[in-house]
């Protein structure tokens, strides 16, 4: 039995490989996404454009504006002389932050009462308006922390000492990275094992298949075992990526890692399998695919934390197992998991690929056009 | 000139016959636009409310009770109390708390004696933007609670700078009023490229392609036969998704509908004339459905600046992004939603859009040809 | 352009036509140095195998593709030059017409007639013309997509016909069309030409079909083998023909005569075989075979497909692959002894509210060749599936070797050997790799699978392809490729599904050479065909229409049933529409 499923993983391999195009699809556009996502899908700020008024023109407020422009999340568009064009500069998005220091900044300090400064921020992507806030306000504190101090103000009874566990700059490039690494297996092995049964079913050689003496498990290993081989060695080149190229730690150990990539893959699979032998074109298997795809991605916690969505959809993503993949992924790269930690994510996976492959395995024969 | 109007109206009354008959035309245009904002509107936040916050008070004392009750009133924190620190340690690396507030047990002595005791704040930097903004809220709980403890002692204020946020056009900075507009914007990306790509596809499969180029028709009619219909469902798919955000999800529109409508059957045209385009370049389905997932999905996902801001991205990927259709659209249906007729927003938008279609457009028209090979 | 300059000059002229396409990293010439005219108002037939260049030509001249060398004029008009007014004057239905299936007859009538520029005025009177001709006036209302095949095709001429074309384009109307309808196809096509001095050109792959025009273009590999009448390819064929009959029985003859000297062709023709010889005599029954004293030969008319076997073998004698005895090694024996090897039990397929089986019965016995016969959509196809397992049956009972393949555990099905109708091996792969990846399907390994793989080289003269990828095959060396997988692990039982559609006739000699010769070491054979020639050669078959077998037995006993004496020699085809008319007739007088 094994010579036989052998000789189904060396037909589809060949398959995939000796074809110009296929081989593209595997390795050009996966590659290509790899880099430009990775650079792209930030979330930490650069180069917001900032324009500062400062009425008070006085050491104390051009101490607060050097804080700012030292800061390499902002740049300054625009020093305002007046209040006038500071809708214009939020309305047209020249400015995504708008700094007004009051007049009675340093006569505020002085006396002890607290001086006001005025943070405007474009709101149409709260998002980035939260992380402006953010910015700002430590920058704000901070300044009137050591002014005080440098001016014999009595300190706070207590100040925040932050620590950020795991991710001490918060490059959100740690948290991306990985996330992609999910997201291309994904779309790799889906694009590949998806369309694999309905192009066999379209071309006839199907028929052809189910008319040896190979069993539909046979087939079911034979065609899931290299969906399996392509998506683990697609994620390898990420994570070897992830790793020398965009320098994400990488702290967990590789058996975790590993296991995790393993039931994902074969998760994706099963799926991949089940979605192409319910289809009778490639047409409507890349349909398919696709359909599913693009829910999974995005409720999976790649860009948006499952935490934040309301019940019923959190519920809705225990049946994706990119969920799950996500923080395997991350968990080991960033936090160090242990396998024992991870079990939890692992054995949803396991099911999801054995609940899919049955079915796949089901279809087979029973799908008849 | 006659006769092209009746071969234009000819095709134009099969493909409206078709659309009425095949329902999966319809189900593209309407139900799928539908169905993912629905569960892409309900499901894509960025809000975090509800953070599990492990506390750590050592040493109970007024002091220490006023912080951690500052914590309560918080409506982003469902806090949980830990006696060590090592507890709520492990109870981090389990994933069951976001981040840690630790009072050490010098803290009420300390803060009574000379003030600046420290206060431990430990995240989980894994997901780097959601610990940003835990960290903004507590500065805010820090802020607040100092704020109060001036007030109650009647001591001068003890941080000396009073910050006034001001956030414009979406005071409750809800992410859903952000992240919706950018959604229908990619929604319709898909069913645009997919609309056309699929129903071009269907006609080379079916053999019609063939048996149309021999009649006396124009590749013109031809491309034209096929964008105004699927630009009218197109734009049918676009009023259902602007409904649901408005009514059902309650996103603000400040901006007129004409520019709206406008704007979007600018896009529609942009995002029609790919898959005009792509539909062309590959006849075979199959290598044009693949390229129109690499060349509409993720790009629309990544980098349209509907999640993440294109500003902060590193000066080649911006340049890359120029060339995704969906970043104008996303831009000016943020602003149409959220702000308003922004002129300076939506005309040069608008441009790009407009600049696009006529690429794609024109490309497409350049490349088809009234031939098979 | 005035009339008498039109009747002057024909209506299309083809000068040294040539075009090239890419197949893979391969540049095939797909027409090379075509020159031919076409007659006005005459029926022109395109002939060739499958891959022939038909098609291609036909596109050219519609100006659907890049022409690579030469010039073709259609009524007087350069095609290159000016495509539009061309295809302004000139209906051309492709292969596979276009008709919108969910659009109404009228609706795709209309929608025609918009392209074409038919005023709305002239619409009715032309309408109901095309309705009437094509006898589709009942069904006007009817979505495209549930007429028969052949209703489907008579819409796509009337399509075609909304605005009558000076030359009219059919490629192939008639693949896959039932007897009945294919004939009444011709009678439109007669008619238009006669009455409407309409010029056609018609491609077929049928050779039959070449009697009925008026000139013929025979074109192979892309280049013209011949041209003229149709009488001029038989004529020169005068005195070759003959039939010969022998007490040995008529499968052990054919292949005794197909390689005896002086014969260059030799096929079954129900009980007979039919010779040709390469000299206009009879070949000496004493030097062939002097161990069958019964061998007689009598002379018997000559048909079109005896000149172009003639043409082909002169081009390519040194290739001739059919000289060569053949051996089919291991002859299967043992398993159930005698009997049924196939047995079938009032088999009925339902898809929702349409049956596509309807009660079906027969049997098949060891070593016989089996055929079902009928139109596409007959239900043969679907019985077929049923046999290997690909489908459930509905009713009825199925057994293959005494077993349901459906539920039977693997290893009876590795006592089956399957070719699919089209060309079902990994297009991808090489050559090499299909056979042994076919052969570890038949649970082949090591020496054994070393030895099967060696054979089917060897059997199929395969050795210069090894390497070259299936897909770029030519259609010829597919089937065979196809043939020798299905083999690979010796089945007992061999199922065909339209084996030898579109491929040339020596290559179906080849192909039906070693299926005798399997069915004479005990293989048994099932073959679904719409070649009625082709019924001739099994042993017994079985005629199919609307999923029913409408008559069964051995291919003398089924045409002497047409036999009148108007009609003393009836061929497959004319008994094939005589039980067709008879079936309806009988349930017409049921209905009443």
């Amino acid at each position: 039995m094994w010579r036989q499923v052998l000789a189904l993983i060396v037909k589809e391999l060949l398959a995939v490989l000796r074809d110009g195009k296929s081989r593209m699809v595997l390795v050009g556009p996966p590659l290509i996404q790899l880099l430009v996502f990775g650079y792209a899908a930030t979330f930490d700020l650069n180069n917001v454009p900032v324009a500062i008024y400062d009425k008070d023109q006085s050491q104390a407020s051009r101490d607060l504006v050097a804080r700012f422009l030292g800061a390499p999340a902002f740049r300054l568009v625009a020093s305002l002389h007046s209040e006038q064009p500071i809708d214009d500069l939020i309305d047209s998005r020249q400015a995504a932050m708008v700094l007004v220091i009051d007049r009675r900044l340093t006569r505020d300090l002085l006396t002890g009462r607290p001086a006001p400064v005025q943070v405007i921020v474009d709101g149409r992507n709260s998002n980035t308006a939260l992380l402006i806030e953010g910015y700002a306000n430590t920058i704000l504190s901070d300044f009137a922390l050591s002014w005080g101090a440098a001016h014999g103000v009595p300190p706070p009874p207590a100040v925040l000492a932050m620590r950020a566990r795991y991710n001490p700059t918060l490059s959100s490039r740690w948290f991306v990275v990985p996330g992609i690494v999910a997201l291309l297996t994904q779309v790799v092995t889906l694009l590949v094992v998806g369309l694999s049964v309905a192009r066999e079913r379209e071309t006839g050689t199907f028929d052809q298949l189910l008319v040896t003496p190979l069993r539909p498990i046979d087939i079911l290993l034979g065609k899931g075992l290299p969906g399996v081989l392509i998506g683990v060695t697609e994620a390898t080149v990420t994570i070897l990526a992830a790793v020398w190229w965009f320098d994400v730690p990488l702290r967990g150990g590789l058996i975790a890692l590993y296991l995790g990539l393993v039931l994902f893959v074969i998760a994706v699979t099963g799926i991949g399998l089940m979605l192409s032998s319910l289809a009778t074109t490639q047409q409507q298997a890349l349909l398919g695919a696709f359909l599913f795809m693009v829910p999974t991605i995005i409720l999976s916690g790649f860009a948006t934390p499952i935490a934040n969505m309301p019940d019923w959809v959190q519920d809705l993503t225990l049946i994706n197992p990119m969920r799950y993949f996500l923080v395997i992924v991350r968990g080991v790269f960033l936090e160090g998991a242990s396998l024992s930690s991870l079990v939890s994510q692992y054995w949803p996976m396991a099911a999801i690929g054995g609940v899919s492959l049955a079915a796949a395995g089901w279809l087979f024969r029973k799908r008849v056009t | 000139m006659n006769q092209a109007v009746r071969r234009m109206g000819g095709l134009l009354r099969k493909e409206f016959l078709q659309i009425w008959r095949d329902p999966s035309a319809l189900a593209i245009a309407f139900l799928l636009p539908a169905v993912l904002l629905l569960i892409f509107g309900y499901g894509v936040s960025l809000d975090a409310r509800n953070v599990n916050l492990a506390l750590v008070v050592q040493q109970p004392g007024p002091l220490a009770t006023s912080f951690t009750s500052q914590f309560g009133r918080s409506p982003f924190f469902v806090t949980h109390s830990f006696q060590t620190i090592q507890a709520a340690e492990q109870a981090m690396a389990a994933r069951e708390v976001k981040g840690i507030v630790w009072l050490p047990s010098n803290f009420g002595r300390r803060a009574a004696a000379g003030g600046g005791s420290p206060i431990g704040v430990i995240v989980n930097g894994v997901d780097a933007n959601d610990a940003r903004i835990i960290e903004g809220y507590v500065q805010q709980v820090w802020a607040g609670w100092l704020a109060a403890q001036a007030r109650e002692s009647g001591h001068a204020a003890s941080l000396s700078i009073a910050v006034e946020p001001q956030v414009r056009f979406n005071p409750a900075v809800s992410s859903r009023d952000y992240l919706v507009p950018g959604l229908i914007a990619m929604i319709m990306t898909l069913t645009g490229a997919l609309l056309t790509a699929l129903v071009i596809a269907r006609e080379w499969e079916r053999g019609t392609m063939e048996a149309l180029m021999v009649t006396r028709v124009r590749i013109r009619e031809i491309l034209l036969a096929k964008l105004i219909p699927y630009f009218l469902l197109g734009m049918g798919g676009m009023a259902a998704s602007v409904a649901i955000a408005v009514w059902l999800f309650g996103v603000p529109l400040h901006g007129s509908l004409w520019v709206l409508t406008a704007a979007s059957a600018l896009f529609m045209l942009t995002a029609l004339g790919m898959g005009l385009l792509i539909s062309t370049f590959a006849r075979n389905q199959f290598v044009a459905g693949q390229i129109a997932i690499i060349t509409t999905f993720l790009p629309a996902f990544i980098l349209s600046g509907f999640v993440f801001d294109i500003n902060s991205m590193p000066g080649a990927v911006r340049v890359i992004t120029h060339v995704v259709a969906a970043r104008y659209f996303v831009a000016i249906l943020q602003s149409l939603f959220l702000a308003g007729d922004v002129w300076p927003v939506i005309l040069p938008n608008a441009a790009a859009l407009a600049a696009m279609a006529i690429i794609f457009l024109g490309l497409a028209r350049a490349i088809a040809r009234k031939r098979l090979d | 352009m005035p009339p008498s300059a039109k009747a002057a000059s024909p209506a299309l002229r083809l000068e040294a036509v040539g075009h090239r396409f890419r197949a893979g990293k391969r540049a095939v010439t797909a027409l090379d140095g075509i020159t031919a005219d076409a007659a006005p108002g005459a029926i022109t037939g395109l002939i060739g195998p499958d891959g022939a260049g038909k098609t291609t030509l036909m596109r050219l001249i519609a100006g659907l593709l890049r022409l690579d060398a030469g010039r073709i004029e259609v009524l007087g008009i350069d095609v290159v030059r000016d495509p539009l007014a061309v295809q302004a004057r000139l209906g051309y239905m492709p292969q596979r017409f276009g008709l919108y299936e969910d659009l109404s007859v009228r609706e795709n009538l209309d929608l025609y007639a918009d392209l074409q520029g038919v005023p709305p005025a002239a619409r009715a009177g032309r309408y109901a013309e095309l309705l009437h001709m094509t006898g589709l006036g009942p069904f006007t209302r009817r979505m495209a997509g549930r007429l028969s095949g052949g209703m489907k095709q008579k819409l796509g001429l009337a399509c075609t016909l909304v605005n009558p074309p000076d030359l009219l384009l059919l490629d192939e109307p008639t693949v896959g069309v039932d007897p009945v309808s294919r004939r009444e196809l011709w009678q439109i096509i007669d008619h238009l030409t006669r009455t409407a001095h309409m010029t056609v050109l018609f491609s077929t792959a049928y050779l039959d079909e070449a009697e009925r025009c008026d000139s013929v273009l025979l074109i192979h590999d892309g280049r013209l083998l011949g041209s003229g009448p149709p009488g001029s390819f038989t004529a020169e064929m005068a005195g070759r023909t003959f039939f010969a009959t022998a007490s040995s029985g008529r499968r052990r003859l054919q292949a005794r005569l197909a390689g005896a000297p002086n014969v260059i062709d030799a096929v079954i023709q129900g009980a007979r075989v039919r010779v040709v010889t390469a000299a206009a005599s009879p070949p000496d029954a004493d030097v062939l075979a002097p161990d069958l004293p019964d061998l007689a030969f009598v002379p018997t008319a000559p048909r079109f497909e005896d000149g172009f076997v003639a043409r082909l073998r002169a081009l390519n004698t040194a290739a001739a692959p059919a000289a060569r005895p053949a051996a089919i090694p291991n002859a299967p024996v043992g398993g159930n002894g005698g009997g049924d090897m196939i047995s079938v039990r009032h088999l009925t397929r339902r898809f929702g509210a349409f049956t596509a089986v309807d009660d079906v019965s027969f049997q098949v016995a060891r070593g016989e060749i089996f055929g079902l016969l009928g139109a596409n959509g007959a239900g043969k196809s679907t019985t077929f599936r049923m046999l290997c397992g690909l489908l459930p049956a509905s009713e009825g009972s199925l057994r293959v070797a005494g077993f349901d393949l459906r539920t039977a555990a693997a290893t009876a099905r590795g006592r089956i050997g399957y070719m699919a109708q089209k060309f079902s091996l990994y297009g991808d792969l090489s050559v090499r790799q299909n056979l042994r990846f076919f052969s570890s399907a038949y649970r082949l390994f090591g020496g054994r699978q070393r030895d099967r793989i060696d054979w089917a080289v060897n059997e199929f003269d395969l050795t210069p392809l090894l390497n070259d990828t299936a897909r770029d095959l030519p259609l010829g060396f597919k089937q065979r490729l196809a043939l020798a997988c299905a083999l690979m692990h010796e089945p007992d039982i061999l199922f065909l599904d339209e084996p030898t559609s579109g491929v040339d006739p020596l290559a179906r000699r080849d192909f039906w050479r070693r299926i005798n010769l399997l069915a004479e070491a005990g293989v048994t054979v099932l073959v679904t065909t719409h070649f009625m020639e082709e019924a001739e050669y099994c042993d017994r078959l079985a005629i199919m229409a609307q999923g029913r077998v409408l008559t069964a037995g051995n291919p003398e006993a089924i045409k002497a049933t047409a036999r009148t004496s108007a009609l003393p020699d009836p061929t497959m085809e004319d008994a094939f529409i005589a039980i067709i008319e008879a079936a309806a007739a009988h349930s017409a007088t049921e209905a009443a």
